[in-house]
Parts: structure tokens; C-alpha cells; sequence
């Protein structure tokens, strides 16, 4: 049994975006703090910080899950990935960034972070063949995420376009 | 909107999160999937002196078949079993469920038994092993007792866990030969907890429908097999039984009504074809 006293730093090592970090934390620190206080990885949001709104979600070995509801330290020895993990290069867009921007399925960006990330994931199960690739799945996965400038149609067209590899079956919204 | 201090225990094994718990009271908390509990403690409604996480227990994430039941062990997250190829044949209702519950997100870190165990009156997966007749496995330090679920649900958000047990397991009954299955609910948005949520489990012999989000537990029903009118009686009298009461989102007699109507569709959908009703809200 690992036992982390109270109002003392204690130090972890992760994995985050394929880089070894290590830092410190408190048992009651969150994830999604400890990631953009103590490892100044800010790409991550905090919103609610309750679980409902999805701005902060990251996937943690692999699954999509809220970085405001899991504990700093029970991430150690994890492979934790962000928005900063998504770009191919520095000044290059993954395939799924490049159709948000061509598809404005973002405007003040908060909720963007999140939804890439869940998204991301989603399309690598698509492409697994454990999910087809339609409109209802997409707004499924979706639910997990609040948006309030777009209207989801255009992040729905941007998934879709990317999932199905077929920009022009995907009517713009 | 950050938690309170605490200790944290990160358990390696189950008998170590019983040995953490033992003697402690109310004052430790067990951490699993975190998707209700971590909610709480941000919100500071709960300020626990320590937690015991047992994410980290390999032994307690099995998930595996056991004579007639399908046993999942506390660590084992509802993705992990809502992924299992068999289960649309082991349970049919636990599948035709968990694509309601919340959204794929909390599906991938909170358990089947953390949900069992926090005990919302609305949550989908109390009242899947309340209609089905599943049980609970409590183990502490000095041993295990098994409780019928419907005992272990004693109120809102209260069952008959005792502060020093660990839920180490819940047990499904498998799917009858000649058993069909239907779930369904009404809720404000797709993921939200639901303002009515209807089970069911039909055989020759015997109808059962169990009711969520309206009384302070899931409440399970079992009649003949009814039909025609004398099934809407009996949707009436259960809906007027169970005590409902008006808050922000829904009238004592909105539920009344959902509970007659989701009730009527989730037996056709039952008695029809996949056992998978359509999908409300």
C-alpha cells in the first residue's frame, strides 16, 4: 500500500504526450491542475471542474476520461495525452485539427481541447472497426462535451469528414 | 471547487483495501472510478480524512462468468464491460443499459460497482441488478456476506454497506433461455441522470418491470403475464405507488405519466424484437 500524507508534495513520474515528466503534487490536487500548474501543459481546460462539461478531458492510457475528476497521483507510471500531443509537428495540424479549422467547428476555442482529445480517440476506435462512423455515433460521443458558440454541426462535419475519409460526402453545416 | 485535504492510500490488492477500511468508520472514503465521488469532493460536499483508491488493484478488475452469473469485481470500469463481445448474450439488460449511462467519457473510468454502490435513485445500473434479482458481495477484513439487491438499496444514496466493507463484487444473473429484456428512459439531455427509467424482464411465467428516478431506490415489480388493459392497470397502480414527488425538472404527475407510457413501450419492446427500446431524450 502506497500511503501519500495530506498537505505534503509527493512526486510522480508519467508519461505525457510520449515524454517522460515527473512532478509534484499534493493527494488533493487534480489532474487537470497538475498538468497545467506543476507541468505547464495549459492546452488542457478547466471548466466545471465537476465532470460535466468536458473542457478538460485527456486520455489516460488511451481512454478518454475527465482530468478534473481523476487525482494527480493516481496517474504515475500513466501514458497521459493532451491537445499538445496531437499535432504531427510544431506548425503542422493533425488531419482532425486541419477540418476543425476549415470547418469553423470552433470559435472561442474553450470546449476545443476536450472535444479533439475524445475525438481522436473516437476515431481511432472507428478505424479499428469497433464503431461505425455515422452522425448518431459522432453526437453520441459528443454528449460528453459542452459547446455553447457552435451548434455542434460543424464539429459533427469535421469528425465525420475525418472518420469516413470522405470530405465530400459530408454536407457542410 | 478543489477538494479538501486527505490522505491517500493507493491499495496493490483487495485485501489491502479491507485492512485500510478496517476500524475506521466514516471517515475513509473508497476512491474507484471517481466519476460521482471526485465530483463530490470538489464540490466539497463530502470532506472525507482519507481516501482508499483501488484503481490500482489488478485483482479487482476481473469480470468473468460464474455458474449462472456474471461477476464484476470492483475495479472493472463500465467500458470494460459495456466492450465484453458476450454480453449482449450473458445480459442482455446490463448491455441494452449502459449505452444510457452518462457518456462515453465517465463510462471509461467509472466501475459497474461504484455506481452500485454510490446508490443515486436514478442511476440505471441499481435498478439493471434490482430487476434482474443480482446480489452484492460485501467482504471486510474478517470476511464476506452476500445481499440480495434488493435489500442492499435502502434509500437515496444509502445501502446496507457498513462503513468498514469493500463492495468487492456484484453478481448478474445470466440471461434466461426464454427470457426477453427491454430498458428505457426519458431524461432532460442523452447522458443526464434520468427523470424515469424503465427495466424489464419478461418470461412465460413472469413479467417483471422495475421503476427508477421516481421513488427514493429502485422498486421491482413481478406480475403474470399481463396484456391489454390489465398491463395498463398494473403500469397505474405502480406508477401511483411509488410515492412521486414534483422537483425543478419534472411534476409528481409527469412521472406518473412516464412511468405508464416508457412502461408500456419498454414491455412491447421486450416482447417485439432486440429488447432495445428506442431511444428518448
Amino acid at each position: 500500500m502506497k500511503h501519500y500524507a495530506r498537505d505534503t508534495e509527493h512526486w510522480i513520474a508519467l508519461k505525457l504526450n510520449g515524454v517522460q515528466r515527473r512532478g509534484r503534487a499534493e493527494p488533493r490536487l487534480l489532474l487537470s491542475d497538475f498538468l497545467r500548474q506543476e507541468l505547464g501543459a495549459t492546452g488542457t481546460h478547466v471548466g466545471c471542474e465537476h465532470g460535466a462539461c468536458g473542457a478538460c478531458t485527456v486520455r489516460i492510457d488511451g481512454e478518454p476520461a475527465r482530468a478534473c475528476l481523476t487525482l494527480a497521483l493516481q496517474v504515475e507510471g500513466c501514458a497521459v495525452e493532451t491537445v499538445e500531443g496531437l499535432a504531427p509537428a510544431p506548425g503542422a495540424l493533425s488531419a482532425l485539427q486541419d477540418a476543425f479549422r476549415r470547418r469553423h467547428a470552433l470559435q472561442c476555442g474553450f470546449c476545443t481541447a476536450g472535444i479533439l482529445v475524445s475525438a481522436t480517440a473516437w476515431i481511432e476506435r472507428v478505424a479499428a472497426g469497433e464503431i461505425e462512423a455515422t452522425e448518431a455515433a459522432v453526437r453520441d460521443m459528443l454528449s460528453g462535451h459542452l459547446c455553447r458558440c457552435t451548434g455542434y454541426a460543424p464539429i459533427v462535419a469535421a469528425i465525420l469528414e475525418v472518420a469516413t475519409g470522405d470530405a465530400a460526402e459530408i454536407a457542410n453545416a | 471547487m478543489k477538494p479538501a485535504a486527505f490522505d491517500l492510500l493507493r491499495a496493490g490488492n483487495a485485501d489491502e483495501v479491507v485492512e485500510a477500511l478496517r476500524g475506521r468508520g466514516d471517515e475513509v472514503r473508497i476512491l474507484a472510478g471517481g466519476q460521482s465521488l471526485m465530483a463530490v469532493l470538489n464540490l466539497r460536499l463530502a470532506q472525507p480524512r482519507a481516501l482508499v483508491d483501488l484503481t490500482g488493484c489488478a485483482d479487482l478488475r476481473e469480470v468473468r462468468k460464474d455458474r449462472a452469473m456474471l461477476v464484476v469485481h470492483a475495479a472493472a470500469t463500465q467500458a470494460s464491460v459495456e466492450r465484453r463481445k458476450e454480453l449482449r448474450g450473458e445480459v442482455p439488460l446490463l448491455a441494452a443499459a449502459l449505452p444510457w449511462m452518462s457518456h462515453p467519457q465517465i463510462r471509461s473510468r467509472g466501475t459497474i460497482c461504484g455506481s452500485i454502490a454510490h446508490a443515486d435513485p436514478a442511476a440505471e445500473l441499481p435498478l439493471v441488478l434490482a430487476t434482474l434479482g443480482g446480489e452484492v458481495v460485501l467482504r471486510r477484513a474478517r470476511g464476506r456476506r452476500t445481499v440480495a439487491a434488493t435489500d442492499f438499496f435502502t434509500g437515496m444514496l444509502s445501502t446496507a454497506r457498513r462503513p468498514d466493507e469493500l463492495l468487492e463484487c456484484v453478481r448478474f444473473p445470466l440471461a434466461g433461455a426464454d427470457t426477453r429484456y427491454a430498458f428505457t428512459e426519458f431524461a432532460l439531455r442523452h447522458g443526464d441522470f434520468a427523470l424515469v427509467a424503465i427495466a424489464v424482464a419478461e418470461n412465460a411465467g413472469e413479467l417483471r418491470i422495475g421503476v427508477g428516478g421516481v421513488a427514493d431506490r429502485p422498486v421491482l415489480r413481478r406480475y403474470p403475464r399481463l396484456d391489454g388493459s390489465a398491463l395498463d392497470d398494473a403500469l397505474n397502480e405502480l406508477a401511483w405507488s411509488l410515492d412521486a414527488r414534483d422537483d425543478a425538472n419534472l411534476s409528481a404527475q409527469g412521472r406518473r405519466r412516464l412511468v405508464r407510457r416508457l412502461g408500456r413501450r419498454a414491455v412491447n419492446a421486450a416482447r417485439e424484437t432486440t429488447g432495445i427500446a428506442g431511444r428518448t431524450a
